[in-house]
C-alpha cells in the first residue's frame, strides 16, 4: 500500500468512474475548491466529507479529507451529526439525484427546513447509473432505463424549488463541465453560513449522455438581487427538469442569512 | 390488610383527571416515611376520557412488582370502582370522590366540592384525594405539605390550602408506620437511563417520539443541568444517523425508541458495526407485532434485537430489570460502546421504563465516564488499524495533521473502499477478533444476577421487567432465580456458574414463543418449562407461583 500524501488531495485510491465522467469534472472543482480555501486559512483537518451510495460516493475515496462514507440516501443525517458535534468543522456533503431526490428526500428537506450549516452537492445525471441504469426523481418523463423499457410514466421533480420551499437559504446550480464555474459555487457555499445548496448537472456518458441537450440550454445567470424570493423562484422555475428547448440557468439562485440550526440548538 | 407493612395501593381516574400524578405524589409521600416503592402505571394511548390507573406498592422491603389484590381504592371516577372492586382485600377500604360517584362501602370524600370551595382548578381534585387518603391512614399533614411543595413547580398555596381543607373533613381511621429514612429515591427506569447515560459523559441524545421509550428525551430535555443536548430529527432514520455522524465527531451519542423505531434504524446498526461507530441504542420492547398496543408491554423483540443488521458485526445486548440496574449499565453500555467502537443495544420495556422503583442513591458513585482506546499520535494514522485485539485507536476530525475515514463500504486500514479478498479478509477478521475481545470482556463483567436460594435444584430464568415479580415467587418458593442481564455476547461462564447443581429450569417472559428459552437453549442449556404471560400486562408473582406448583 502506498503511504498516503497529506499534504494534497490526492489518495491513493485507483479511480474507477467511466472513463471521461463528468465526476472527474466535480472532482477537479472540488479539489481547486478546497485548495483556494486551505489557502484561505481553513485548516485542511478542519475539512469532513460525507457521501452516499452510488458513483457520486466514490469521490471520498479519492479525496485526502476527512469523511465519512455514509448509507444510501443518509448522508446530510450523517453530515448534520457531523456538524452538531463540532461546529468548527465544514461538512460537505456529496450526494447523488437517486441518493437524496429518492431515497433521503425527507432528510433533504428537514434539513434545507432546519437550516443546518452544511453543503450539499448533487452529482445530477438524472438516473440511478450504478445500478445500470433506472429512472429517478429527476429522469425526465419517458426515460427508458433497465426498468422501464417502455419510458418512465413519472414526471420529474425541480430540486432547486423543492430546497427553496423547504428554506434552504442558498441555492445554486453547476455543470459538471464548467469546472471554474462550479469550483466559484462550491467556495462560496462552504464559506456560506446555513444550508447550501448545489445541484451539479453531471451528463451520464454511458447511460444517459445529454452533453449537448445540456450545452445548447445552459446559460450562465446575469446578476440577480440574491435576496428576493421572486427573483429566485422566477429563475428556479426557468427550467423544469423536462424535455424541451426552455434554457437552463446555472449559478447562484439565492442566498440570504437565517440563524443556523447549530446556532439555536446550542443557543437554547 | 397484611401485617407485613406491605400496602397496595390503587387509585384512578379518566385521562386528563391526573392520577397518575397522584398515584406519584403517594409514592413519594410514603418514600419521605422510609418506604420502598413499585408504582405500575396502566394508560391508554388517548389523550382524554377512558380509564388510566397507577398501582402503587409501598413496602418495608424492596418491592419490584405489582400484587393482585388492592388494600386501597382510591377512585376519581366511576369507572375505577367498578372495574377494581373486585381486587380489594377483604378488609380492603375504598375512598372516593363522593361528587362523582356513591358507595356503600368505603370513604366519600367531597374533592371536587373542595376544590370549587377553594378556588382551585378541577384537576387539583386528584391533590384533595392524595390528602384524603394520607389523613385516612394517619399520615400527618406536615408530610404531605414538604412532598406537595417540593413537587410542585406552580399553583403550591392553592394545593396546599386545598389539601389542608380535606384534612380537616377526613377522618384518621388508623396509623401507618414510619420507618428510618435511608438515601433512597424514585425514579422511573427511563429516568435511571437518562441519569446513567449522562453520569457516563453522554452529549447527545437523538431521538424521535414512540412510546415507551419517549420520556428519556423528555427528561433530558428538561434537565440542561445534566449537559446533554436533546435533538429531535425528522424520522428514526435520520435519528441513527445523525447520532453516527456525531459520534464520529467525537461525542458520546445515544438514540431511543422502540420496536417500530428500532425496526427502523437497523441498517444504520449494521453501518455502526462495519464503520466501527460506538452508539448507544436504547430499545423499549412495547406489545407487538407492528402498532400492537402501544401503551402495554411485551418481552418481544429479544430475538430481533440480537440478531438485527444485516452481515457480521459485533454488539452488546444488554437488558436490565429496575431503575437501579437501568442506571448502571446505562453507563456502563456507553462505556462500553466506546471501549469496542461498536453498537449497544439497552433493551428495556414498557413496564421497566415507566414504572417508579426505589433506587438507592448509592448506586449514582458507580457510574464514570471510562478512557476511551485512543491514537498515540505516532506515525501515520490508520482509523481501522490491524491489532491483535481487532480495537483500532480512535481518532476524530478536525485533529491536525491526520485524517480521519470512515466508511460503510468495505475498507483498508486507512478508510479507503476496497473489495480485495485479502482486504475483506482481514477486516472481516479484525472485526471478528474484536467480537472475541468482547466475550472476553462480558466473562469479567456482572453480566448474570443470583437471587433467592443459592443450592436450590429449581432455577427460574428471566428478565426485564419480568425480573421483579419472578424474584418475588422465588423468594416466596424458596427456589432461584438467575437474570441474564448482558445477553449479547452471551454470558458463558457466569450462566454456567449459575446454573451449578440445578436441575430443573425455567424461562419466565412475557411473550408468546419463549424467545429467551430460545436464547438459552441455543447457548446449550436444557430449558424444562417456559411461563409465559402476553396480554401485555406483566406478571403478578402469584401467577408464577401457581405455575411452578403446578409445573413442579
Amino acid at each position: 500500500m502506498k503511504k498516503n500524501n497529506l499534504s494534497n488531495l490526492e489518495t491513493y485510491c485507483k479511480n474507477t468512474w467511466c472513463p471521461g465522467c463528468p465526476n472527474f469534472g466535480i472532482l477537479e472543482a472540488t479539489k481547486r475548491a478546497i485548495s483556494e480555501l486551505i489557502e484561505k486559512g481553513i485548516a485542511k483537518e478542519n475539512f469532513v466529507l460525507t457521501c452516499g451510495i452510488g458513483c457520486h460516493g466514490k469521490i471520498v475515496d479519492y479525496l485526502n479529507l476527512n469523511s465519512f462514507y455514509s448509507l444510501h440516501g443518509r448522508s446530510l443525517c450523517t453530515a448534520q451529526g457531523i456538524k452538531l458535534a463540532n461546529q468548527n468543522l465544514k461538512v460537505i456533503a456529496f450526494v447523488g439525484d437517486g441518493d437524496i431526490y429518492n431515497e433521503g428526500i425527507s432528510h433533504l428537506i428537514h434539513a434545507a427546513k432546519r437550516n443546518s450549516d452544511i453543503t450539499v452537492l448533487v452529482h445530477d445525471n438524472r438516473n440511478f447509473a450504478l445500478t445500470v441504469s433506472q429512472f429517478t426523481a429527476t429522469s425526465p418523463k419517458g426515460f427508458k432505463g433497465s426498468s422501464t423499457p417502455k419510458g418512465s410514466v413519472e414526471e420529474p421533480i425541480n430540486p432547486l424549488e423543492l430546497v427553496f420551499t423547504s428554506g434552504g437559504t442558498f441555492i445554486a446550480r453547476g455543470y459538471a463541465l464548467k469546472i471554474e464555474h462550479l469550483k466559484e459555487l462550491i467556495i462560496k457555499a462552504i464559506e456560506h453560513k446555513g444550508f447550501s445548496f448545489i445541484e451539479v448537472l453531471q451528463p451520464c456518458i454511458t447511460f444517459f449522455d445529454n452533453r449537448k441537450f445540456y450545452e445548447e440550454r445552459i446559460y450562465e445567470l446575469p446578476e440577480i438581487n440574491l435576496t428576493s424570493q421572486k427573483e429566485a423562484l422566477e429563475k428556479i422555475r426557468e427550467w423544469d427538469y423536462k424535455n424541451g428547448d426552455k434554457n437552463i440557468p446555472i449559478g447562484l439562485f439565492y442566498k440570504v442569512e437565517k440563524p443556523t440550526f447549530e446556532e439555536l440548538i446550542f443557543s437554547s | 390488610m397484611e401485617k407485613t407493612n406491605d400496602f397496595s395501593i390503587l387509585i384512578g381516574g379518566e385521562a386528563g383527571q391526573g392520577s397518575r400524578w397522584a398515584g406519584n405524589l403517594i409514592a413519594k409521600i410514603f418514600n419521605f416515611l422510609g418506604y420502598k416503592i413499585y408504582v405500575y402505571e396502566d394508560y391508554q394511548s388517548l389523550i382524554r376520557g377512558g380509564h388510566n390507573f397507577s398501582q402503587i406498592r409501598v413496602a418495608e422491603k424492596k418491592v419490584e412488582a405489582r400484587k393482585e389484590k388492592v388494600d386501597f381504592l382510591l377512585a376519581l371516577d366511576k369507572k375505577t370502582l367498578s372495574l377494581h372492586q373486585k381486587r380489594l382485600t377483604k378488609k380492603g377500604m375504598i375512598v372516593f370522590n363522593s361528587n362523582r360517584l356513591n358507595s356503600k362501602e368505603g370513604v366519600g370524600i367531597p374533592i371536587e366540592k373542595i376544590v370549587q370551595e377553594m378556588g382551585g382548578l378541577p384537576i387539583m381534585a386528584n391533590t384533595a384525594l392524595v390528602a384524603g387518603f394520607s389523613k385516612i391512614v394517619g399520615i400527618d399533614f406536615e408530610v404531605v405539605k414538604e412532598v406537595l411543595t417540593r413537587e410542585l413547580k406552580k399553583g403550591i398555596d392553592l394545593n396546599l390550602k386545598i389539601a389542608e381543607k380535606t384534612f380537616q373533613e377526613t377522618k384518621t381511621y388508623f396509623k401507618i408506620k414510619k420507618f428510618k429514612k435511608s438515601k433512597t429515591t424514585i425514579l422511573t427506569g427511563n429516568e435511571a437511563v437518562a441519569l446513567g447515560l449522562a453520569k457516563a459523559g453522554l452529549k447527545f441524545y437523538f431521538s424521535y417520539p414512540m412510546t415507551p421509550a419517549t420520556s428519556i428525551m423528555n427528561f433530558l430535555a428538561q434537565r440542561d443541568d445534566l449537559g446533554v443536548k436533546v435533538v429531535q430529527p425528522e424520522n428514526e432514520i435520520s435519528v441513527i444517523n445523525m447520532a453516527l455522524g456525531s459520534a464520529y465527531a467525537g461525542k458520546k451519542t445515544a438514540v431511543g425508541s422502540s420496536g417500530g423505531g428500532f425496526a427502523l434504524m437497523v441498517e444504520a446498526l449494521s453501518l455502526a458495526g462495519q464503520s466501527e461507530t460506538p452508539i448507544l441504542i436504547v430499545e423499549s420492547q412495547r406489545a407487538g407485532p407492528s402498532t400492537g398496543m402501544p401503551t402495554y408491554n411485551l418481552q418481544s423483540d429479544l430475538l430481533f434485537v440480537l440478531s438485527a443488521g444485516h452481515g457480521d458485526f459485533p454488539r452488546f445486548v444488554i437488558a436490565p430489570g429496575d431503575s437501579e440496574q437501568c442506571f448502571f449499565y446505562a453507563g456502563l453500555g456507553l462505556n462500553l460502546a466506546w471501549k469496542y467502537q461498536t453498537p449497544v443495544i439497552l433493551l428495556l420495556d414498557k413496564d421497566l421504563s415507566e414504572n417508579t422503583f426505589s433506587v438507592n442513591e448509592e448506586i449514582f458513585e458507580r457510574v464514570k465516564p471510562e478512557e476511551i482506546v485512543s491514537w498515540n499520535k505516532k506515525g501515520d494514522y490508520k482509523r481501522y488499524q490491524i491489532t491483535k485485539n481487532g480495537i483500532s485507536p480512535l481518532a476524530f476530525p478536525g485533529e491536525k495533521g491526520i485524517i480521519v475515514k470512515a466508511n460503510s463500504y468495505e475498507h483498508d486500514e486507512f478508510g479507503i473502499s476496497s473489495d480485495l479478498e485479502e482486504v475483506a479478509q482481514k477486516m472481516q477478521e479484525k472485526r471478528f477478533r474484536k467480537y472475541q475481545t468482547i466475550e472476553r470482556e462480558v466473562a469479567k463483567l456482572p453480566a448474570v444476577q443470583v437471587y433467592g436460594r443459592k443450592n436450590s435444584k429449581i432455577a427460574l430464568v428471566s428478565f426485564g421487567i419480568s425480573k421483579g415479580a419472578s424474584l418475588e415467587a422465588a423468594e416466596n418458593l424458596g427456589i432461584k432465580l438467575i437474570q441474564p442481564v448482558i445477553l449479547e455476547p452471551f454470558p458463558k461462564r457466569q450462566m454456567n456458574l449459575a446454573l451449578r447443581g440445578v436441575k430443573k429450569i425455567f424461562s419466565v417472559e412475557m411473550n408468546t414463543s419463549g424467545q429467551l428459552a430460545k436464547l438459552l437453549t441455543q447457548n446449550g442449556i436444557r430449558v424444562d418449562g417456559k411461563i409465559l404471560k402476553y396480554t401485555g400486562r406483566p406478571f403478578f408473582p402469584s401467577e408464577i407461583e401457581r405455575k411452578i406448583k403446578k409445573m413442579v
